[in-house]
């Protein structure tokens, strides 16, 4: 069964992420906050679709749903500092 | 007409088109009952297509927008989101524009 920690491993190896993390239990549905450079300048639906591209197959095969909240570096900062 | 062909037609001749497990009435998971209760909440008029009737259209659509998960919004033929987008737009108020723009 696939885990939050194997997830998280799956969508750093294929995006650079300043801060993730991901939870669920149950295998196939998950929730995660995911920090990365390489949302700078896009807007939601291309931050979401450069993690579902990091997951490719896996999103097909493996995982039923992931929510996501996805920040820049400096959207990060901002809502920590709250 | 190939399964591409159809969801262009669908969401080019209608304002606003939701792709979803179930129907608005008795949604079959929970992510696309949040995208009809959002829809509902900004009064939104909505074509709601059952991908669990076609199966052709629950893969093709996962295609059309490079999206591989359902719940899926469409505006004036562009594709808006899933369940979180369209929630993150919901609490600012930029999807209750686009909707209503779209009427």
């Amino acid at each position: 069964m696939l885990s939050a920690t194997q997830l998280e491993g799956y969508i750093t190896q294929g995006l650079p992420c300043d801060y993730i993390k991901v939870l669920g239990d149950d295998g196939t549905h998950f929730e995660a906050i995911i920090v990365s450079p390489a949302f700078e300048g896009k807007r939601m639906v291309q931050q979401h679709q450069l993690v579902y591209a990091a997951l490719g197959d896996r999103m097909r095969a493996e995982i039923h749903a992931l929510s996501m909240k996805t920040f820049t570096p400096q959207q990060w900062r901002e809502v920590s500092a709250k | 007409m190939d399964t591409q062909a159809k969801i262009k037609e669908t969401v080019s001749n209608n304002p606003v088109v939701l792709y979803m497990k179930g129907n608005p009435k008795f949604p079959q998971c929970g992510f696309s009952n949040l995208a009809t209760q959002i829809l509902d909440a900004c009064q939104a008029q909505y074509v709601a297509v059952d991908v669990l009737q076609d199966q052709a259209i629950r893969e093709g659509i996962k295609q059309y927008a490079n999206w591989p998960t359902i719940p899926q919004l469409y505006v004036n033929g562009e594709f808006v989101g899933g369940s979180d987008i369209m929630r993150a737009m919901y609490e600012s108020g930029e999807l209750q524009t686009m909707l209503s723009a779209a009427k």
